[in-house]
């Protein structure tokens, strides 16, 4: 059975055109607002104010819109989603679009009772975030206190419901030496599958990269740990990695692809390629509140500008592995090269590799200095954003 | 930290004797757009094919694997044990990847070997 996920593809019977070409998934920032101040935060660092924020009934538009589309998955994200009061509205509009659903969320200011209630609207699927398994270095990293406990709770709450768990920990530096714990913590909590997922370098996490870069004798130790308990808890769970591409010889293929499975919705209705896409300054998105999202998918200049393999340079024009990994990342080729045409640095084949690799060894072998926590106001040059 | 009660999970193995189903959060539906059948489960789409989704629309929770063998068997007129071999691979693969329940008595110890 061939298995769709973002980062694979596979032949589709076309029949109706424009949903034969629908992005898999849709993820939804309902809002930016969090409880949490997690210094690796994948929201951009100009974070949306909630005098912008969609409406309600303007998010269950987008959710029909997407059923219609021939999206398959929607990702009830944030910020923290649980922040947005009429979350239950939202997501019953979703469920009535046939979406599949999964609400991205740190749990901690969750109920017992609203979480039944997400499950009686019909949410299949809760991805609960944890920052570390020691308490108190997790309180630490997020800047609240007490966030493990309660997402033990929460965790028991899904299982309850009979939805579907999955801990979502984002590793880096500071807690990569608790990666074995962090899968037997999932199992304990009856989690279906745990996502190491180390940090990508943009937006929160690039701003504090020297805080969280581990070293490459770290990221070894840590990727043998998950070999052997994949092994080892082999239908017991599934354990999802995501790797730090700074160590990697190829680059990831980011988004499955730019525009070709994936999109994304900010809270204030822009649609993007990919969460991190505002970072490219030049590139302008449209917004649902203007254009039906069906045509902003299919022709929007944003989407457009890097769909397919037409608009790469060398050397990834006449690589084999184009379409495997689609060039790698346009914003971090952008970030970092100043053209998003550009190969990612990530790739061995750039020429700006080995200075890129450099940077994590030097980085990850000094004090880490203090995070900067992510919070509105903390940074007062703003990457991207309209 | 002590959760508990799932900390001694076992994994599933899958026999003819099970009962399997579809857990609440897994749905098999068809694609009307792309013309084809899918399955949907956390962060993952299946693409199963013919004989996937007739297996796979027989695990009721009430059927055992080897009755759905036998059903199939006769429908697409193939030998048994061969058709039972490959539902168990399908099953256990899909169980493995945490996307079926197996029913009695796979989920307690009797079924193992």
């Amino acid at each position: 059975m061939n298995e769709v996920t973002p980062v694979e593809t596979s032949a589709i019977a076309a029949v109706d055109p424009s949903c034969a070409r629908a992005p898999v998934g849709m993820l939804c920032e309902l809002t930016h607002r969090c409880p949490l101040q997690c210094p690796y935060c994948s929201n951009p660092t100009d974070l949306e104010r909630v005098n912008t924020e969609l409406t309600t009934a303007e998010w269950q538009d987008v959710m029909r819109q997407a059923g219609e589309l021939g999206i398959l998955q929607v990702h009830l994200s944030g910020g923290e989603p649980t922040a947005r009061k009429d979350l239950e509205e939202i997501l019953d509009a979703a469920v009535k679009a046939g979406l599949y659903t999964n609400l991205i969320t740190a749990g901690v200011t969750l109920t017992r009772d609203r979480m039944m209630k997400l499950a009686e609207i019909g949410l299949d699927h809760v991805q609960l975030s944890i920052q570390d398994v020691d308490p108190e270095n997790a309180d630490r990293i997020s800047a609240y206190k007490g966030g493990l406990a309660k997402k033990i709770e929460v965790s028991q709450w899904a299982k309850e419901a009979g939805m579907a768990l999955t801990i979502n920990a984002p590793i880096h530096r500071q807690n990569i030496h608790n990666v074995p714990r962090m899968i037997e913590f999932a199992i304990e909590c009856g989690a279906g599958r745990i996502e190491i997922a180390h940090v990508q370098y943009y937006a929160w996490a690039l701003l504090n990269r020297s805080s969280l870069m581990p070293t490459r004798e770290s990221f070894m130790t840590a990727a043998k740990q998950v070999e052997e308990a994949r092994e080892k808890y082999k239908g017991i769970i599934v354990i999802d990695m995501v790797v730090p591409d700074y160590y990697a010889k190829f680059p990831k293929p980011c988004m499955g692809g730019w525009a070709k499975q994936i999109l994304n919705v900010t809270p204030s209705g822009r649609v993007l390629p990919c969460h991190a896409a505002e970072s490219i300054t030049h590139l302008q998105f449209d917004n649902v509140k203007d254009r039906p999202l069906a045509d902003i998918w299919l022709n929007g200049d944003a989407f457009n500008k890097y769909r397919g393999t037409e608009w790469m340079k060398e050397p990834c024009r006449s690589c084999p592995r184009k379409e495997i990994d689609f060039g790698g990342c346009r914003c971090q080729a952008f970030a970092l090269t100043g053209d998003a045409a550009n190969t990612d640095p990530a790739c061995s084949l750039s020429p700006m590799h080995e200075e890129w690799a450099k940077v994590a060894e030097v980085e990850s072998h000094s004090t880490p200095p203090e995070f900067v926590y992510r919070r509105v106001g903390a940074v007062k040059v703003t990457v991207g954003g309209a | 930290m002590s959760i508990g009660q799932y900390a001694k999970r076992e994994r599933i193995l899958i026999t003819g004797d099970c009962r399997p189903s579809l857990p609440r959060f897994v749905k098999m539906r068809h694609d009307a757009g792309r013309g084809r059948w899918i399955l949907l489960a956390p962060e993952r789409v299946f693409n199963p094919d013919e004989i996937a989704v007739a297996v796979l629309q027989k695990c009721d929770g009430k059927r055992s694997v080897s009755d759905i063998a036998d059903s199939l068997a006769d429908e697409y007129k193939a030998p048994a044990d061969l058709i039972l071999k490959d539902i168990v691979d399908m099953l256990q693969d899909l169980a493995d990847k945490g996307v079926l329940n197996a029913g009695e008595p796979a989920q307690n110890q009797a079924a193992k070997t």
